[in-house]
């Protein structure tokens, strides 16, 4: 079972067929979940402690917009522990200002730089192109278990 | 042990949320429920819930679709009760993907079959000079 990044990073569709088809997905919805749930931190609205931005630093420098850095310390462990890897090109919901879209590409960027097992497709516009995604998926994760 | 919520979307012709409620409810299962106008919310002990999703998906292979969601129900983070209403966070990537859950439930069944697609021819660009007749003479 290999762990599998998500992009978008809250997509329904791709977490459910990872899932479905034996790997975990990493979205962040598992990292806001432990934002929300850990009992030593308490403060509204998503529980930024001085760490995160600490983490942020990694990726991006203090002139970035701060949107960037916080982001990226929420993506931070999902990125680490990423063995492969789905993007879906240009999903519509993906716009936003030049901090969401730069946090996107530096995404984009830095699991091609890992070298791990990755795949790019696109959002399906019919019935057939929503057999090939699905059938596309398949064969990459099937092919997870291989290398394995 | 991992507390967790999972979300279960719907796009079924067969299945309502309250079908999917009212086995949890029979499943006696450890877990708080939230019927929604898509599916429905579970939260409990993760291997509860992942359980319950396992037995919850057979009821329609092709139109149950899971997702984890980070925060409970009545989180006041989410609840509109506290956030006087309105589109929450995520509601437009869920929008937007709910639309093609037709044609992944489609392609659910194809795989399933054991179909493979057809490769499909790649796009060509547009020659200089055919735009350039279609300019001039409009065919």
């Amino acid at each position: 079972m290999a762990k599998v990044f998500v992009y978008p990073y809250n997509s329904l569709i791709l977490s459910d067929l990872v899932e479905r088809l034996g790997h975990e997905p990493l979205a962040i919805m598992s990292e806001i979940r432990k934002k929300i749930l850990t009992p030593s931190l308490d403060s509204p609205p998503l529980n930024i402690t001085p760490e995160d931005p600490k983490i942020g630093l990694k990726y991006a420098a203090v002139e970035v917009p701060s949107g960037v850095r916080g982001r990226m310390s929420l993506l931070d462990p999902l990125i680490e522990t990423a063995q492969a890897a789905i993007m879906v090109k240009n999903p519509n919901t993906s716009f936003g200002c030049v901090g969401c879209a730069r946090t996107n590409e530096l995404v984009n960027f830095l699991l091609r730089a890992k070298k791990i097992p990755f795949l790019e497709l696109e959002y399906p516009g019919n019935e057939e192109e929503g057999k090939e995604f699905v059938f596309q998926i398949a064969q990459f994760l099937k092919s997870l278990e291989g290398e394995k | 042990m991992t507390q967790i919520t999972k979300m279960i979307v719907i796009h079924s012709q067969n299945i309502l949320p309250s079908d999917i409620a009212m086995k949890i409810y029979g499943s006696k299962a450890d877990v708080m429920v939230k019927e929604t106008c898509f599916g429905v919310l579970i939260t409990g002990e993760q291997e509860a819930v992942d359980n319950l999703v396992r037995e919850i998906r057979k009821l329609d292979p092709y139109g149950i679709f899971v997702k984890e969601r980070g925060i409970l129900p009545g989180n006041p983070y989410r609840c509109r009760a506290n956030r006087g209403g309105g589109a929450r966070p995520g509601f437009h990537q869920m929008e937007y993907e709910d639309s093609l859950l037709p044609w992944i439930g489609a392609g659910l069944r194809a795989l399933e079959a054991g179909e493979v697609p057809r490769p499909r021819a790649a796009r060509r660009k547009l020659d200089v000079e055919k735009l350039r007749e279609i300019a001039i003479y409009g065919m």
